[in-house]
């Protein structure tokens, strides 16, 4: 594994400190009605990003997850204003404002999106790595979802295959404790989704998935083993969401002292920790990323702000390849 | 001219395609060493090795959206469902995934995948097994649905469906696998979204596709021995509708009767009606007549299924009634 270095926490302390404010952003211009739709916020799971894109190969390996997505493509190397604008609906946005907040891609930086359907995206996930594998790239595919998606039949017929038939993918879910509203104790007989590998022989492991030393760690031994060519690898990310499922959910099945609890192992914190015992930064320092982070925000917000919504014709352009498909009229 | 199989030229269609195409290969239940449920694919796991021609567990989601997936990323799969009925298990990644991957991602990434197999009835398979599902799908924008009559229209359009940059639902019938038809010898593409005039007539336009259109040219026999001319418009292409074939039948007969073999609701044939009444209106010398099966799951008792089924003698009485003939 790449050396985990100096300059590894404070890309770390930079880029996670960068999406929790993206997303802080984001929740407050949706309070403000500029942003709608759905609005699902990767804040406290930062860890479970930051540690897999130290062990990835950007050059070549994939990422697809399902609605939580704002920031993933932020920390492959797409240009945050773009992610903003889409969930502004405008046609700067990476999907010119056809996606919106569960739908963000980037096929120029390995980003599948962006599924909204729970556990939808797991085959996909294996199909992205079948054609790397079809086509001898010796690329990784890491595949995400929720613990919600793990108890759908879409998990466990992936699941057969991808053994079956050694696709070079790596399944990642993130236990966030809760599916929407409802634990993840109250909808299965055991709480550790890991073991469901291995009734396929997957190689499978639970990992502190608030740390990103040991995500990191992890996920570069599982995409060594995939990219070997000796199959799938399954991670379960013990992690947690400090908000809402969404804007809209009032969190009544836990309690604030259970958030508490876990603010206190924050990835963020973690590393900032780190950072300030053994000296890496100075306060001036670090107030001068906070500073920069906070600004990097903010232009964000004033480039979907001032970027147009996109022209009618859009909504058929994008539909199919095909230039002249003949839609049928829907008004007069 | 040469004489195939249906069966023969869905797997010719699919040899060639993956001859001249690397990014081509078939996965599906039986396709590989079985030589397909229905045969359709027979000699290709010799030809093309194990790596091109998969077997697959009885997993139709996972293997649907597997398939979905590689042609994000560079293949181009044809995905074989033993029938139509089973890939109602896997219909999230068709209707989700491969309908609507481009158009949420801006026109980044597209999905070039042929879902193919049998559709319909074929004999006294009862309610789970009799189903057309061309309507369900058809009603999706960001599919493409072709359900070809012939072995000639099959070989040319599954190879154009499997050219197609966007994903084409190819629906077959295990009651045409075995009929036989003219094929050139030589290599030939057929247009996805051009209807066919199968017969031409004066009298009265039927239109139909797919297995049941059989039914029409029985019924077009039986008719012209009475001095009616049936003109006979085979569909080949459910989505996008060729409406102006149809259009233009009507404005030179005026009368029009649709036979499909699937349930009436919200049916291909309720959407024709709807064109042809708004653009056609003023053409139409008899309200339009449909013939459907019953509204209801298919029975099993033969003598039921026989009622449930469309024939050639309603199609008969229904061209009678728009001749006010009855």
């Amino acid at each position: 594994m790449k050396k985990i270095t100096k300059e590894t926490y404070i890309k770390w302390y930079k880029d996670m400190l960068f999406w929790r404010k993206f997303e802080d952003k984001l929740a407050a211009v949706y309070i403000q009605q500029k942003v709608r739709g759905f609005l699902h916020l990767y804040n406290g799971q930062e860890a479970v990003l930051a540690g897999a894109l130290h062990a990835m190969d950007l050059t070549k390996d994939k990422m697809i997850t399902a609605y939580r997505n704002h920031v993933q493509p932020i920390g492959m190397g797409v240009d945050p204003k773009r992610i903003m604008a889409e969930l502004y609906g405008k046609e700067t946005g990476t999907s010119h404002g056809m996606g919106g907040s569960m739908h963000i891609f980037s096929k120029e930086k390995g980003f599948y999106g962006g599924h909204g359907i729970v556990g939808g995206q797991i085959p996909l996930g294996a199909g992205i790595a079948f054609a790397d594998k079809y086509f001898g790239r010796k690329a990784v595919t890491l595949t995400y979802f929720g613990d919600g998606a793990a108890r759908q039949g879409s998990l466990h017929e992936t699941f057969n295959m991808a053994m079956a038939w050694k696709l070079p993918v790596v399944f990642i879910v993130e236990n966030n404790g809760y599916a929407m509203g409802t634990s993840v104790d109250r909808t299965a007989n055991h709480p550790d989704i890991w073991k469901l590998g291995l009734a396929y022989e997957m190689p499978s492991e639970p990992v502190d998935g608030m740390s990103p030393v040991a995500v990191a760690k992890a996920m570069d031994k599982a995409i060594k083993h995939a990219r070997s060519g000796e199959g799938p690898y399954f991670l379960e990310m013990k992690t947690y969401r400090y908000r809402g499922h969404s804007m809209s959910d009032a969190q009544k099945y836990r309690t604030k002292a259970e958030v508490a609890e876990y603010k206190k192992i924050d990835p963020i914190s973690q590393v900032l920790d780190v950072i300030l015992k053994k000296k890496y930064l100075t306060d001036d320092e670090i107030k001068a990323i906070n500073a920069d982070v906070k600004a990097k925000v903010i232009e964000c917000e004033k480039f979907a702000e001032e970027s147009p919504y996109p022209d009618i014709q859009q909504m058929y352009d994008m539909v199919y390849e095909q230039k002249d498909y003949p839609f049928l009229k829907h008004k007069l | 001219m040469k004489v195939l199989q249906f069966r023969e030229a869905i797997a010719e269609a699919m040899s060639e395609e993956m001859r001249r195409d690397e990014s081509v290969y078939l996965l599906g239940e039986e396709v590989a060493e079985y030589n397909g449920a229905y045969k359709a694919s027979k000699g290709m796991l010799d030809e093309f090795g194990a790596k091109r021609v998969i077997d697959t567990p009885i997993a139709e989601l996972g293997f649907s959206g597997i398939a979905v997936g590689s042609a994000m990323n560079g293949n181009r799969p044809i995905v074989e469902y033993m029938t139509f009925n089973f890939s109602l298990v896997g219909i999230d990644q068709i209707i989700n995934n491969a309908a609507k991957i481009r158009q949420m991602s801006g026109g980044q990434f597209n999905c070039p995948i042929v879902f193919r197999g049998p559709t319909g009835s074929a004999g006294q398979l009862a309610a789970t097994h009799s189903q057309a599902f061309e309507n369900w799908y058809a009603n999706t924008p960001g599919l493409k649905v072709v359900v070809p009559s012939t072995p000639y229209d099959a070989k040319g359009l599954l190879k154009a469906a499997i050219r197609d940059d966007d994903p084409v639902i190819f629906m077959e019938s295990e009651q045409m696998y075995g009929d036989k038809g003219e094929v050139p010898e030589g290599e030939y593409i057929l247009p996805i979204g051009v209807a066919d005039v199968k017969k031409e007539g004066t009298d009265v336009t039927v239109v139909s596709f797919g297995k049941i259109i059989k039914e029409a040219f029985k019924a077009a026999d039986i008719l012209d021995r009475e001095g009616i001319s049936v003109e006979i418009i085979d569909l080949r292409t459910v989505r996008p509708m060729d409406f102006d074939t149809i259009f233009n039948s009507v404005k030179k007969t005026n009368r029009l009767v649709i036979l499909e073999e699937a349930w009436p609701f919200a049916s291909v044939s309720s959407e024709i009606t709807y064109q042809v009444q708004e653009n056609v209106f003023d053409y139409l010398d008899a309200p339009i007549q449909r013939i459907t099966t019953a509204d209801t799951p298919a029975p099993f008792s033969p003598v039921l299924l026989k009622e449930w089924l469309p024939n050639a003698d309603d199609v008969v009485k229904a061209v009678k009634k728009v001749l006010y003939k009855q």
